[in-house]
């Protein structure tokens, strides 16, 4: 198969950058996206010319680190990560418009690489429970309904490559944050800390500068996991509850008659 | 003269880690705060050893190559983690997971440690659950265990066919805990290119910024390897594209040792290749061999759909050969099996290097439903690469690389033969001997990082010295000699990128010093090999700009210690005079084809020592002693 591609050249974080065409000929239709790109990586290689700088790693879809956006969609047209993306998914002889991810708070490395860290920065203000390495109880001390088990996994299962954050029009990250919400705050051992987690996790999105949620769906639609926008509603209703519970409470004052 | 001493506590096996414990040093809690802990790799060794370390109250540094210390390649881990914990009332116990590890590894690994691994077994399950790592559950809300290869028992603890990475998201949010508590730092996008040696301790690393392309000088006062398994030796296998050997082998040329660098494993249930410009291959979880079938058509010209081949026209090899196991053999086993069968013209798929692994009779007795609540999400990862639906037709497999059973020798308390480098997870060689056994290596590797490396790690900073500032000249060494490193691989100025040669190296690899081996083909990789390197030296591409995000020299750095490491491999391949379990020597086998050991010979660890430009590597020997477990012939027939 052939196909043009019109790709993002972009040299530093500061550097304005570019779109360039390419094309790549003889590409096998069983070829990956990624794998797509290797090869013309290769040929770029062998004319000496700089090669193009994408994120990935696993490339089985698990680990997140892919971050194209293809044809204006992030991940790519089918719901699954760039690297499940295949070209006999493709018309042949299509021209393909290859991206980095836009957002305020994930800038442009290079070329089609982004800084997604502000995510990592979002589960350090509350996405996890407050245990230490050492002895625990018993798990089966402690009961979890399968059904409960398989809602936490639904959000467990996000992989943060943060293509919710890119495909939506506010650049918010709320979808990711829901999810680890919905993850901690469903099973017993995430009730202490119910109440901050959410609105330390919320403050630190607005602080990374991701912009709020207003129900377009969009992340839902391009996440390679399906995770659902009900994890938004959770995120929501907690984040009220957590505001409630970081007002000063005031001792009731009993009043002279 | 090196003497490879294991420093194995005194007692009876079951005690020996309780013995130590109770005597190792400790650091007063005030003292902790001015002890500094550098952890290479954030995989669920790497994280879980600094979060552990951190929240003791070191000051912990973790590395990570990946833009976030989330994507780590234990991510990917599919099938499950093993516990002794009985909970399927089975008569399971910590001697029972000991001894089929064991057996697993074919008599290969070292008593004390896979004794030590099978106890810590149940802490682990613990502690991930008050994580928050959402473990499937049965009716009643307890935990739900399934079986895995080459045991009888189920003790395996799964999250869906995501184990892996709902525990290292466990591990991962631990650390982040830790970050936030101002504990541990983390580094995420560097890379660490060398290990920094004072009177031949170790006392700090040298990384490359891989954003800005600046080498930085970090120092410590003990330094942990996490930097997981080299089966991308092969180019071809189930790592992610990052997984490298560089860490551990820049230690290697300081003087750790490298331990039997042979045994690596090839897994049998994996999505066969499909054509040349395949970058890797994926891992089909071995749990599903729990219920599919594996088989070929008993005709090599056989045209037919799956669905319309009847039963008697069917070989199920692995029930037939081993009645016993049926299609839980160990991974070696089964691999070797497809193997044969493939080799014999029964295989199936464009490329005949594939055999079926069909669900049809498991979802006839158990439902659509039961099977999707058990392996959906791998179901659905089989469409969406294949296009084909596992539901309606068999999937196809074949063996890939998979994982390194080989690697940086380490004693009991999991220290190099570098004082204050420690290695832990795939990086070590210690518990897995010449095989490992399926969801043993999450085991492994958290009991490394939550349990072993805390303490181990602590006692020897308890006498580690005065550490030594970044300022030292032993860091304008390191420094220079990775600055001179990366100009000469940019220097070479040639047309083929690195992959070209990763790609061939990988080729030579598989065939001559994977699945099955022999003295010819090994003699003949390492003339291929040193071919490679030598071409890799004179015509490779690299983009030129090293003070900035370069990935072209990332990878061609990585390929070049590949390239050190493959020779190695080969080496060990031809020393090793045996088969046993992932090393097959075609020399060595029984009369129906299954491995033959030596023990006589052969019952020891090597670990060979690197001479560089002096000279071929140096072997040298840690003997083994089985007193818990008898001696013998595997057989799972």
């Amino acid at each position: 198969m052939n196909f043009k591609l019109v790709i993002w050249r972009q040299h530093g974080p500061d550097d304005q950058g570019e779109f360039e065409t390419h094309e790549v000929t003889g590409i096998d239709p069983e070829s990956s996206f990624l794998e797509m790109l290797d090869q013309l990586n290769a040929s770029l290689g062998r004319e000496k010319k700089q090669t193009i700088a994408f994120d990935s790693d696993c490339r089985e879809g698990i680990c997140g680190s892919c971050s194209l956006v293809i044809d204006g969609t992030p991940q790519g047209p089918h719901q699954v990560t760039s690297c499940q993306t295949y070209m006999r998914d493709f018309i042949d002889g299509a021209t393909i418009k290859v991206e980095p991810y836009r957002a305020n708070a994930m800038p442009v490395i290079r070329d089609l690489v982004t800084d997604r860290s502000a995510l990592d920065r979002v589960i350090q203000a509350g996405g996890y429970i407050s245990t230490t390495t050492g002895p625990q109880p018993d798990p089966n001390s402690m009961p979890i309904a399968p059904a409960v088990q398989e809602e936490a996994m639904d959000a467990a299962i996000c992989i943060g490559c943060g293509a919710c954050v890119a495909a939506c029009p506010n650049g918010s990250a709320m979808l990711f944050t829901g999810a680890k919400v919905t993850h901690l705050n469903l099973l017993p051992q995430g009730q202490p800390e119910r109440a901050d987690r959410a609105f330390n996790m919320v403050s630190q999105m607005d602080e990374e500068g991701f912009g709020g949620c207003t129900n377009f769906g969009e992340c839902s639609r391009v996440c390679p996991q399906e995770i659902s926008l009900d994890v938004i509603g959770m995120l929501n209703r907690e984040y009220r509850k957590g505001v409630a519970a970081q007002k000063p409470k005031h001792r009731a004052k009993m009043t002279a008659q | 003269m090196i003497t490879l001493d294991a420093r194995i506590p005194e007692g009876p096996v079951e005690k020996k880690w309780q013995n130590w414990l109770d005597q190792h040093g400790l650091v007063g809690p005030r003292n902790r705060a001015g002890k500094n802990v550098i952890v290479i790799g954030t995989g669920l060794a790497g994280s879980s050893a600094a979060a552990s370390l951190a929240a003791q109250g070191f000051k912990v540094k973790s590395f990570c190559y990946q833009d976030s210390p989330r994507r780590a390649h234990s991510i990917a881990a599919q099938g499950g983690i093993n516990a002794a914990k009985d909970y399927a009332n089975e008569g399971d116990s910590v001697r029972r997971l000991f001894a089929d590890t064991i057996k697993g590894g074919d008599f290969r690994s070292r008593e004390a440690n896979v004794w030590r691994l099978a106890q810590l077994s149940e802490n682990i399950i613990d502690q991930a659950v008050a994580q928050g790592v959402p473990f499937n559950r049965e009716y009643g809300g307890s935990l739900a265990t399934r079986s895995f290869g080459g045991v009888l028992v189920q003790r395996t603890f799964y999250s869906r066919g995501q184990t892996g990475q709902q525990l290292l998201l466990g591990a991962y949010s631990a650390l982040q805990h830790q970050v936030a508590a101002g504990n541990a730092q983390v580094f995420n996008r560097h890379e660490m290119l060398d290990v920094v040696l004072v009177d031949g301790v170790a006392r700090g690393v040298i990384v490359r910024n891989l954003v800005t392309g600046e080498i930085e000088r970090h120092a410590g006062d003990a330094v942990v390897l996490a930097s997981g398994g080299y089966t991308n030796v092969y180019y071809l296998s189930t790592n992610a594209m990052g997984s490298n050997v560089t860490a551990t082998w820049r230690a290697h040329k300081h003087g750790a040792l490298m331990a039997n660098p042979c045994f690596t494993q090839i897994h049998p249930t994996c999505i066969p290749q499909s054509g040349e410009y395949q970058s890797k291959l994926t891992l089909m979880s071995e749990s599903l061999r729990n219920d599919g079938r594996v088989w070929v058509p008993r005709s090599p010209n056989e045209d037919r759909l799956p669905g319309d081949i009847p039963e008697v026209e069917r070989l199920y090899f692995l029930e037939e050969r081993y009645p016993a196991y049926g299609n839980l053999a160990p991974r070696d086993i089964a691999s070797r099996a497809a193997k044969t069968v493939c080799d014999d013209g029964l295989g199936v798929g464009g490329t005949g290097r594939g055999v079926y692994l069909d669900f049809r009779d498991a979802i006839a007795e158990h439902g659509r439903d039961a099977i999707e609540t058990k392996y959906g999400n791998l179901f659905d990862m089989y469409r969406k690469i294949t296009g084909d639906n596992p539901y309606e037709t068999p999937m196809m497999i074949y063996p890939a690389p998979h994982y390194a059973m080989g690697g940086l020798w380490v004693d009991y308390e999991l220290q190099t033969t570098i004082p204050g480098l420690f290695a832990i997870g795939e990086a070590n060689f210690s518990d897995h001997g010449a095989n490992r056994l399926g969801a043993s290596a999450l085991m492994q590797t958290l009991a490394d990082g939550y349990f072993v490396a805390p303490h181990t790690v602590t006692n020897y900073m308890t006498k580690s010295g005065d550490p030594v500032g970044t300022d030292d000249s032993a860091f304008d060494t390191a420094q220079d000699r990775v600055e001179s490193h990366i100009a000469s691989l940019v220097d070479v100025g040639g047309s083929t990128v690195a992959q070209d040669f990763h790609r061939e190296m990988g080729h030579v690899m598989l065939d001559k010093c994977g699945m099955s081996r022999t003295a010819e083909g090994l003699t003949e990789a390492l003339a291929e090999v040193r071919r490679i390197k030598a071409d890799f030296w004179s015509d490779l591409r690299v983009d030129p700009g090293v003070e900035e995000l370069n990935q072209s020299l990332e990878y061609a750095n990585r390929v070049s210690d590949f390239l050190e490491l493959a020779e190695l491999m080969c080496h060990d391949a031809l020393r090793r005079e045996e088969s046993c379990g992932g090393h097959f020597r075609e020399e060595h086998q029984t009369a129906d084809g299954e491995a033959l050991r030596d023990d006589d010979h052969f019952a020891k660890v090597t670990a060979w020592e690197y001479r560089g430009d002096e000279g071929d590597p140096v072997p040298h020997d840690e003997e083994l002693t089985y007193e818990e477990v008898k001696l013998a012939t595997r057989s799972y027939k």
